[in-house]
């Protein structure tokens, strides 16, 4: 609840219109008056955004408002200048990406990042990276720790799989993967670090609409088996306003609105800045 | 005294090196390649200028300043040919390969003119005589300065500032900017990147022919390996001044022929190599990307 | 569920070739050798080529599967050359037997060169692309004249080092005691070691490294590696400590190319570190790319081939090393531009199916 009694823009919401929204709850994510500055270029400031443990939110924007950059402040990529970052209760300050992972955070990137020359089971083996260890040694020895891990990771890599019905490429290189299925196996691979908050940057983009409603379906589902929370970049209003249960507009590096969907739809500033006067997309 | 004179030996060492430091750092810019036959150029320079000198001089009966010219820009226009020709028989139909099998091949071609050079002038060493000769004696013959040192010094600054000025003002020179930056772009800004990669190549090479006559004249024992160790050195100064820039590569060039000659001079003639590596090193840790280099995170 | 078991293990059955085809190449050239086949000249090779082998090997773990270009490996393999000389010069009297006294010294040198390659390690891999490569080209640059310096000599008091840096000193300042040796002499480098190096250590020495090379790959320290290798970024996203990864690939890279080299240095009654100079880097490094970047059965190919090669052309006298060099930017050519590759499969149709079958 907290997030939006912060918010001076939007009325509190309505929470009947979002049955699943658990704000009450500690939130995963809260950040307090972050913001970044590049050589003097505030390219984020004063970002207050809190998620519950469960929900699934958005953050929209038109190009260059610093969506990108605020998921690189979660992960750490980039240090903020400004402000805190609490993962699940936790300050972040000072942790590295590898860290952050660590706590719970995965994502996927906007233009695509998979392990090309690695096999799609593979890639979501190092995503397994922290979750099944054994020691380089017992690798190279191919000690009973090592069978046992392998044949673990290997069956979790495929239920994983299964989420988007990839097992059969399972031997397939990543890099030869149609567009879709790259930004499938992504999650896949973030899913399973085991985040508590997964963070999706532009899921939707090149996609069809078959594959978005697909998608959408997708995405809901893994917060409801997995009980996670999902934070997501995106410009498919559809999707967006499909699924958000909270949504964050930036613009210019600053949040202009925050609030329900139809709250951002109703908001003239929004309108006016991001969507232009038109309405909206669709 | 003493001080000054290893001071000026470095100098000039130093001068040699920011001469093919600065082609390095071209043709590294532009080209993304560890061009490692650059330091063979510069043997085929001091090769070419002493087969001419010997030829033009005693032959002609031209007196020896104008024969030297006559070597010297004999020597550049083979380097300038040689270099052009590399690099579109060996390294442009691999422009769209990894950068390991460039590498390889510049290996190759590093091979190709050492093991040419021992079968044309064979493996005894030549004596190479210097282009300038005598030395400036100062304070009552305390401090010689060798008009050589004076002459690589000069040339080399004239070089810096020639080729600061040629890749801001001109139209080439901007187009090698452009090149450097994004060839893609580049090209869709109507730029010929072949050209502009050949150009790079031929500027680089006339100045390895150039670095050679002065390495030569400095220190004069010239064989088909004379090339390699200052060709890394170069290389090391480039990286060490920040590759890519121009002023970065003379600074490198100077410090670190500096640094070689006080290490010889005061700490231990055996480890002079050591010493300047050592520096690159702790330079590279304290600044990745050189002295004056810009070091461009990776975009997330 | 052995099969099953098998396909976990991710091996595919190019592993299990290379284990057949190493150790079939060793009874053949076993055989010839006893049948009194191979020339002296031959037999001179077998150890070397060996040693090269294992470096490739090593090397290839570096560039080909963590991904970064390292110009100094010979340096590492210098360490285990000159620290496997004199252990086992050391050791001749307390460990008379010499198979015993090969394992102890490669021993040594394994853990030397490991131990070099954690503390260079700790500067260069933070470095990226050409910054690290220059910088491991220093590194082995200042192993070699680092080593150039050392005076080591042996006697009944134990080891007697000197650091002759202003070259100044000579064996004589060692101060050995009655029958003592002089083990490493400066500039002359390692003298009057007595060779212990056999071909049969060396055969056992590939296995070995091809067996860690190769399971490494295979498990998830590998994968880890491989991922950092692919995508840097997305590794850390997912948990990976980049730092620690490529320091243990790296490490293990040290450590295979010391063992290279106490092989190497046992293997001459005399050897100096400018033979592990730039130019051995070099080679080693054409091995790897010429054998394909991670590819393992490859490097071994490449190394013996190319190895043996210049030998063999040693009628050719001057002309083998420029052919060495044309053959070399033709096949980078060749492998590179389809252009260039097509010309040669019009103008050689016979070859056609043969490259087509080593393409991959």
């Amino acid at each position: 609840m907290r997030e939006f009694e912060k918010g001076k823009m939007v009325p509190m919401p309505s929470t009947a219109l979002i049955p699943e929204r658990d704000l009450g709850k500690m939130p995963v994510l809260e950040c307090i008056h972050v913001g970044i500055e590049f050589g003097g270029l505030k390219a984020v400031e004063d970002f207050n955004f809190t998620i519950g443990k469960t929900e699934i939110a958005g953050l929209i924007g038109p190009n260059g408002a610093g969506k990108t950059t605020v998921f690189n402040m979660l992960t750490r990529v980039y240090n903020p200048t400004h402000g805190t970052i609490m993962i699940d209760g936790q300050d972040t300050t000072g942790k590295s990406t590898v860290q952050l992972s660590k706590m719970g955070v995965a994502r996927t990137f906007q233009n695509i990042r998979l392990f090309t020359d690695m096999t799609v089971e593979d890639n979501v083996r190092v995503g397994l990276h922290n979750q099944m260890k054994y020691s380089t040694a017992s690798g190279i020895l191919r000690l009973p720790s090592f069978w046992k891990k392998e044949k673990q990771s290997h069956e979790k890599a495929m239920e994983l799989l299964s989420i988007f019905d990839m097992q059969d490429m399972a031997g397939t290189k990543a890099g030869s993967l149609p567009y879709g299925a790259q930004r499938r196996l992504e999650i896949v691979r973030a899913l399973a670090t085991e985040p508590k908050l997964l963070l999706l940057d532009e899921p939707a983009a090149g996609m069809n609409p078959n594959e978005t409603g697909e998608l959408m379906e997708n995405i809901v589902k893994i917060r409801d088996t997995f009980g996670i929370a999902v934070l997501l970049i995106e410009h498919d209003m559809k999707l967006v306003m499909g699924i958000c249960e909270g949504i964050c507009v930036l613009n210019f590096g600053k949040i202009i609105a925050k609030g329900t969907a139809e709250e951002i739809q109703r908001n003239p500033e929004v309108n006016k800045a991001y969507l232009g006067n038109n309405g909206m997309e669709e | 005294m003493e001080f000054l004179s290893y001071l000026i030996s470095g100098l000039n060492l130093g001068s040699v090196y920011a001469i093919i430091a600065l082609g390095y750092t071209m043709v590294y810019g532009i080209a993304k390649m560890l061009n490692f036959a650059h330091g063979d150029v510069i043997m085929v320079g001091g090769f070419i200028s002493y087969y001419a000198l010997d030829a033009v001089f005693k032959k002609s009966g031209l007196p020896f300043w104008f024969s030297a010219i006559i070597a010297v820009v004999l020597a550049m226009i083979v380097c300038t040919v040689l270099g052009v020709l590399i690099e579109g028989l060996a390294y442009r139909p691999l422009r769209a390969a990894p950068s390991l099998a460039v590498l390889i091949t510049a290996i190759g071609v590093s091979y190709f003119l050492q093991n040419s050079a021992l079968l044309i002038c064979g493996a005894q060493f030549k004596t190479y005589q210097s282009i300038i000769s005598g030395t400036l004696n100062l304070f009552g013959g305390g401090l010689s300065i060798p008009y050589v040192s004076m002459l690589t010094v000069v040339v080399c600054i004239v070089i810096m500032v020639g080729l600061t000025l040629f890749t801001s003002k001109t139209k080439m020179g901007k187009a090698m900017r452009a090149c450097s930056e994004d060839k893609g772009a580049a090209q869709l800004m109507g730029i010929n990147v072949n050209k502009t990669i050949s150009t790079t190549f031929a500027i680089g090479s006339a100045l390895a022919a150039i670095a050679g006559v002065l390495l030569c004249s400095s220190f004069p024992i010239l064989k088909p390996t004379t090339g390699s160790m200052p060709g890394i050195k170069a290389f090391t100064a480039a990286v060490f001044g920040g590759i890519g820039s121009i002023p970065g590569a003379f600074l490198g060039g100077l410090l670190l022929g500096i640094i070689e000659s006080f290490a010889k001079a005061y700490i231990s003639t055996q480890l002079a190599n050591t010493i300047v590596f050592a520096v690159l090193i702790i330079v590279l840790l304290v600044r990745p990307a050189g002295l004056l280099g810009k070091y461009v995170p990776e975009k997330v | 569920m052995s099969k099953k078991l098998k396909k976990l293990s991710g091996a595919p059955k190019r592993d299990y070739f290379s284990y057949l085809l190493v150790t079939a190449a060793f009874i053949l050239i076993t055989a010839l050798n006893g049948g009194g086949l191979l020339s002296k000249q031959m037999q001179g090779l077998l150890v070397p080529v060996c040693c090269y082998i294992i470096m490739a090997l090593s090397l290839n773990l570096t560039v080909g599967i963590m991904g970064e270009l390292s110009l100094g490996h010979a340096g590492f393999m210098s360490l285990g050359a000159f620290s496997g000389v004199v252990v086992s010069q050391s050791l001749i009297t307390a460990v008379p037997n010499d198979a015993l006294r090969l394992v102890i010294s490669i021993a040594v040198g394994a853990v030397v060169a490991a131990f070099a390659g954690f503390l260079i390690g700790l500067p260069v891999l933070r470095l990226r692309g050409d910054y690290l490569a220059i910088v491991t080209l220093a590194f082995g640059e200042i192993i070699m004249d680092v080593i150039n310096c050392l005076i080591v000599g042996h006697d009944a008091n134990g080891l007697h080092v000197i650091f002759n840096f202003r070259g100044d000193k000579t064996v004589a300042d060692l101060d050995l005691a009655e029958g003592g040796v002089a083990i490493i002499k400066g500039a002359q480098g390692a003298v009057g070691t007595k060779t212990i190096s056999t071909f049969t250590a060396g055969f056992i020495i590939i296995l070995i490294t091809l067996f860690i090379v190769l399971n490494f790959i295979r498990s998830r320290t590998g994968r880890a590696v491989i991922a950092i290798r692919d995508n840097r970024i997305a590794a850390e996203s997912v948990g990976v400590d980049v730092m620690k990864y490529k320091m243990i690939a790296f490490v293990i890279s040290t450590t295979l190319a010391g063992m290279a080299g106490a092989l190497y240095g046992l293997n001459f009654s005399m050897i100096s570190a400018d033979k592990f100079n730039f130019n051995t880097s070099i080679l080693v490094l054409v091995f790897v790319v010429l054998g394909g970047l991670g590819n393992m059965l490859g490097s071994i190919i490449a190394a013996t081939v190319l190895y043996i090669l210049p030998e063999a052309l040693r009628g050719l006298q001057d002309y083998r090393m420029l052919i060495y060099a044309i053959v070399l930017i033709l096949v980078m050519l060749a492998t590179n531009n389809p252009k260039v590759r097509n010309l040669f499969l019009r103008i050689i149709p016979k070859r056609k199916s043969a490259e087509g079958g080593t393409a991959k």
